[in-house]
């Protein structure tokens, strides 16, 4: 059954190729989306935790694990139970601003039912993915004093009434699809949306005890860049993989991530060695992580020397704002999420519309479109996200705040999260 | 007998420990430390943020010995540790009241 389905999809390919791509099947799209959806979980488990863990303190450490872990586990159950359908299903007369029931828990799904030319399965599967980043980048927000239970239910409801909304409106067929903004791996619906959501929670959680003036230095550097790597290598799929085609697309968003990544890097390491008068480690992987998160939005369109100035312009936007949040603001978001993420996708989404343009190197924008319309696009679905996030955000806080309290007491805090919540260690000593 | 504690960097751990082997010392404990005199601490700096370490890492080293061994046991330490840069490390002498080999029961010199 299997292989003669293959072989008419193989004749049809061959005879009609224009036409066979519409709604068939195409395995070899499917085996990448199918490896990138590995990837982009990666990047989660165990990439972003092992970044986060490294850079808390030794006490703390098994409570970002455990945080990554379990955002990881209820979103793909809340993915399942509704909130892939509220993005990607038909909305009928709501469709410009939510989608539809219709594919909660996923009734009609076979092995038969495809997205586009891969099997709604593997779309399904790979979208997850991006759902579960999201919310678990926020951990670094608020890391190291709050409460597991109130980081469950902030979680679950942000996945609901921020992610889902603004997923829809840019990926799902709403209102800014329409507009035709470009947002190619989610620099506005992951970077923006958890970067502003990151300021947000830490502001309403307050800082730290002992922030600035105690040293909370990293507990595990090696930890800390071994994470990067693997969000490096898992950030292919993220990019690359969000063509949804394994073509040259594909291979061009692979490229400008990599340039981005590099350049980042690089102009990071580069600013703290002038400034500070060494290149330090956590810099130039910080840097990777801005370059990276900067260049998302932007992977599908633009081309080499494009992400060459995104990348650059990442890794100092990034370094002077994480400086700018940290020192002179003295706000306690603990791993520097809103600055890093935050920022870095509002730079990329504003430059996606420049460096688009076939004449600077792009993919080009749409016809008729000229730079300066599509930046305002841009801005537009920027703006409406922050206000979006940052909203929703807050209110989600207050009433988790109100239900069950937020933060852990003073002295839960001193003890560490991982005796007081999860009666763990993460170092046995002798 | 006597208590040679000495307080030491600890990349010079090795030197000392075959310096002492060379005239005859037969044990020695050696723990890692912290501490800090004058040499005081030094700065770390993690994405901007300066932090004083203010602890040192050390090696404690703690030998007994008899007590005509003591002054060459002190030169010989001091001759193997000493790089003429601040933080070289300390040595204290202290008074031994008795030593006992747990295996045989002996007490005293015979235990050294």
């Amino acid at each position: 059954m299997f292989n003669k389905n293959n072989n008419k999809l193989l004749l049809c390919l061959t005879l009609f190729p224009g036409i066979a791509m519409a709604d068939s099947l195409n395995q070899a799209n499917t085996a990448w989306i199918l490896t990138a959806t590995a990837l982009v979980l990666f990047m989660t488990i165990p990439g972003l935790s092992l970044f986060y863990a490294g850079l808390v303190r030794s006490k703390n450490v098994l409570s970002i694990l455990m945080q990554c872990f379990a955002i990881t586990c209820l979103v793909s159950i809340l993915w399942l139970a509704g909130v892939y359908s509220f993005i990607f299903a038909e909305g009928g007369d709501l469709q410009q601003f939510i989608g539809g029931a219709s594919k909660a828990f996923l009734p009609d799904l076979g092995t038969e039912s495809l997205t586009g030319n891969i099997p709604e399965s593997v779309y399904f599967m790979f979208q997850m993915t991006f759902a579960i980043i999201t919310p678990a980048l926020i951990v670094g927000a608020f890391a190291e004093r709050m409460k597991f239970s109130a980081m469950l239910w902030f979680s679950g409801l942000w996945l609901c009434l921020v992610y889902m909304p603004i997923c829809h409106w840019i990926w799902g067929g709403g209102w800014l699809t329409k507009l035709g903004v470009m947002d190619f791996a989610g620099g506005i619906v992951i970077h923006i949306n958890a970067g502003i959501a990151s300021l947000v929670a830490a502001l309403v959680l307050g800082k730290r005890k002992g922030f600035p003036t105690t040293p909370m230095p990293p507990h595990n550097m090696t930890m800390v860049v071994t994470g990067a790597g693997m969000l490096w290598v898992g950030w292919y799929g993220f990019n690359a993989g969000s063509a949804l085609t394994a073509d040259g697309r594909a291979g061009m968003a692979m490229i400008v991530t990599h340039i981005g990544a590099s350049c980042g890097a690089l102009t990071w390491m580069f600013i703290e060695w002038k400034r500070f008068g060494k290149p330090s480690v956590l810099g130039i992987v910080t840097g990777m992580v801005a370059g990276l998160g900067t260049i998302t939005p932007a992977s599908g369109f633009v081309g080499p020397a494009g992400a060459m100035v995104i990348g650059v312009t990442a890794g100092t936007v990034c370094f002077f704002a994480t400086q700018y949040v940290k020192r002179t603001l003295k706000i306690d978001d603990s791993l520097d999420v809103f600055p890093v993420h935050g920022i870095g996708g509002i730079t990329g989404s504003l430059l996606t519309g420049v460096f688009a343009a076939s004449n600077l190197g792009g993919l080009g924008l749409a016809e008729g479109v000229t730079i300066s319309h599509q930046v305002g696009v841009q801005a537009l679905a920027i703006l409406v996200t922050i206000l979006w996030s940052s909203l929703f955000s807050y209110l989600i806080l207050k009433a988790v705040d109100l239900g069950i309290g937020l933060r852990v007491t003073v002295d839960e805090e001193v003890q560490g999260l991982d005796q007081v919540l999860h009666e763990e260690t993460g170092y046995l000593d002798l | 007998m006597k208590l040679i504690t000495a307080i030491i960097k600890p990349f010079k751990m090795d030197d000392v420990r075959e310096a002492l082997s060379e005239i005859g010392v037969a044990g020695v404990t050696a723990t890692e430390v912290k501490g800090f005199g004058r040499q005081k601490g030094h700065t770390e700096l993690y994405r901007g943020a300066e932090y004083v370490v203010d602890f040192l890492p050390k090696v404690k080293l703690e030998i007994a010995v008899a007590d005509d061994v003591v002054d060459k046991a002190v030169k010989t330490i001091v001759d193997a540790a000493n790089t003429g840069k601040i933080g070289d490390g300390k040595i204290f002498v202290t008074t031994l009241e008795q030593v006992i080999r747990i295996r045989t029961g002996e007490t005293g010199e015979d235990a050294i």
